[in-house]
């Protein structure tokens, strides 16, 4: 099977948030960089699917050159080969309809996206690649299995989950439990470096939205302290002070 | 600006996201001078239906079919981009459920519409301006986006808005789109359903557990406290990576953002990851034994000590509370 997984270059998530330029920028400035936790259980999943011989993973990411490191670390990971579009993600539909080109030239069979990417958090691109492309899409899947030509996913609903068949090709957005991280051995390591990254221009997409600022939450208040053996009046403060109860 | 609202369902029956969403949409169309009409997929009773009325929406579209009456991603995707057509909707209103984060992409590209999902607060609208304030960066920062589009489609955030109860009233009407066989190429086999539980994402009020628990034989009091108050359960990272509970009880940066009216947190250190998954939480509650611990200086209460201790003592306290009720 050809499986695309699209990949998302984001902050570590230990990252403290901060801005610059008038709150309009996010500040890179001494941040760490790292493969969208989400896309890696993706590209996990990929992996798992073409063990053996059974097909190729490409990987695809909407960035400029800094995302490089990135891509070679989901080469590393096991990854067959990779494309890099080369331009700044604007937003989730410009990304959306650079990957869907190289899906429509790829020709893929599946195509697998995390769940959201943990900076923007818009759980957008992988839907509106689907539809930009016209095939099925189930979000935030935690389960695949494949028998034959039908694929059975898990997807999560509130308070439960829905088990839905599909027909390839089609688009899944995953999440956790769908496939245990990989973690690249030096094997893998090595042979990042020589694996084929093809890089590609971009095409030009109408700028349907952009975030014009950014705020940080309020802080809070102090924290009220209540002793240990006095517990109960926890309680009785949720109930008729902050009223939550 | 007319308004097109879609209003979800679950097995027939509406949810508070769903009443949220049409007060949400309600307000938009009377903030710009325009009506809503809500659009209604699956098998809802029409004494469900007209409920939505109370909220504002002057008209329901209701496209009842067999082959619908479970979800179907790009059949209802096609259905209330139509519905948008057919009112001439400028704004689209859905919820930020699971399904609406499948639904409402496709739906935007149908309409070449600019989409914010995860909507906080009301629009702000300016002239040709119109902007939507939503969460980024897993709940450590806020987005203020335009939407530069004629079409605009939005999902509203859970908790974020409060439902208004306008005692007004709806006119129903079928409304029959078109769809083909291309539209239906997922099929639900089945859904299973944790009935006896509250479900996590949009949860008023969260009881979360963390490694200070030591294992999970002792989630029994989490469950006790948590069921008493009417409250979901959550987890921390490591307790769900060690299998101690199941990874949808994992709140935080890469698992699930919450924001609760109170959120408990007991025997969680409060790593950031963690802490931007329940930062939109409107009160924090923290119990742990470290006084350092670095989730106190996010809390509005909290209780310097042994979980094994508190625990048991709240659960007493909530029962007294329960019976003077």
């Amino acid at each position: 099977m050809k499986i695309l997984v699209c990949i998302s270059n984001v902050p570590d998530t230990t990252t403290k948030i901060t801005f610059n330029s008038n709150n309009t920028e996010f500040n890179t400035s001494g941040v760490q960089f790292i493969l969208n936790p989400y896309d890696e259980l993706a590209l996990s999943k990929a992996i798992e699917l073409t063990e053996g011989g059974n097909g190729s993973v490409t990987v695809v990411n909407v960035g400029l050159a800094d995302t490089e490191p990135t891509i070679r670390k989901a080469l590393a990971i096991g990854a067959d080969d990779a494309i890099r579009v080369n331009a700044a993600p604007a937003n989730a539909y410009f990304v959306a309809q650079q990957i869907a080109k190289i899906a429509k030239d790829g020709q893929y069979e599946l195509i697998l996206t995390g769940r959201e990417s943990i900076d923007y958090n818009g759980a957008q691109t992988g839907a509106m690649i689907a539809e930009i492309m016209d095939m099925p899409s189930i979000s935030i899947i935690k389960k695949l299995t494949i028998d034959a030509n039908t694929a059975t996913v898990e997807r999560e609903i509130e308070g439960g989950k829905e088990v839905i068949t599909v027909d390839f090709p089609f688009l899944a957005s995953v999440t956790e439990g769908v496939a245990e991280p990989k973690i690249p051995n030096m094997r893998g390591i090595m042979s990042a470096r020589t694996k084929p990254l093809q890089v590609v221009e971009a095409i030009a997409v109408d700028t349907l939205s952009s975030i014009s600022s950014f705020d940080l939450p309020a802080a809070r208040s102090t924290v009220k302290l209540i002793s240990t053996n006095e517990s109960a009046k926890l309680i009785e403060a949720l109930h008729s002070e902050a009223k939550v109860i | 600006m007319n308004v097109l609202v879609y209003i979800e369902n679950i097995t027939g029956k509406f949810k508070k996201s769903t009443y949220e969403v049409v007060s949400y949409a309600a307000a938009i169309a009377k903030q710009t001078g325009g009506t809503l009409t809500a659009v209604s997929i699956g098998n809802v009773e029409a004494n469900t239906l007209a409920e939505i009325g109370k909220y504002g929406a002057s008209k329901i579209l209701n496209v009842q079919q067999d082959s619908l009456s479970s979800f179907v991603n790009q059949a209802y995707a096609s259905i209330i981009s139509q519905a948008a057509k057919s009112v001439d909707a400028t704004v689209v209103v859905l919820s930020n459920t699971f399904t609406g984060k499948g639904l409402a992409p496709r739906v935007a590209v149908k309409l070449a519409a600019g989409y914010v999902d995860g909507a906080l607060e009301l629009p702000t609208i300016a002239g040709n301006s119109f902007s939507v304030k939503r969460g980024a960066f897993s709940g450590k920062a806020f987005a203020n986006v335009n939407l530069n589009s004629t079409i605009k489609v939005i999902t509203l955030s859970p908790n974020a808005y409060q439902i208004n109860d306008l005692g007004t009233t709806a006119t129903i009407e079928d409304f029959n789109p078109s769809t083909g066989a291309h539209d239906f190429q997922t099929m639900v086999k089945e859904i299973i359903r944790a009935s006896d539980k509250i479900s996590l994402p949009d949860a008023e009020l969260v009881v979360s557990g963390g490694r200070g628990l030591k294992g999970p034989e002792n989630w029994g009091m989490i469950e006790e406290l948590a069921s008493l108050l009417g409250a979901a359960t959550g987890c921390s990272k490591p307790v769900s990576d060690s299998g101690w509970r199941p990874h949808e009880e994992h709140v935080g940066q890469t698992g699930i953002a919450v924001a609760p009216n109170l959120y408990i947190a007991i025997g969680i250190s409060g790593a950031i990851q963690h802490l931007a998954g329940v930062s939109s939480s409107k009160v924090i509650v923290v119990i742990n034994k470290d006084p350092e611990a670095p989730f106190f200086k996010v809390a509005d209460y909290g209780i310097v000590g042994d979980a094994f201790e508190v625990v048991p003592q709240l659960i007493e306290a909530v029962k007294v509370l329960k019976a003077q009720a």
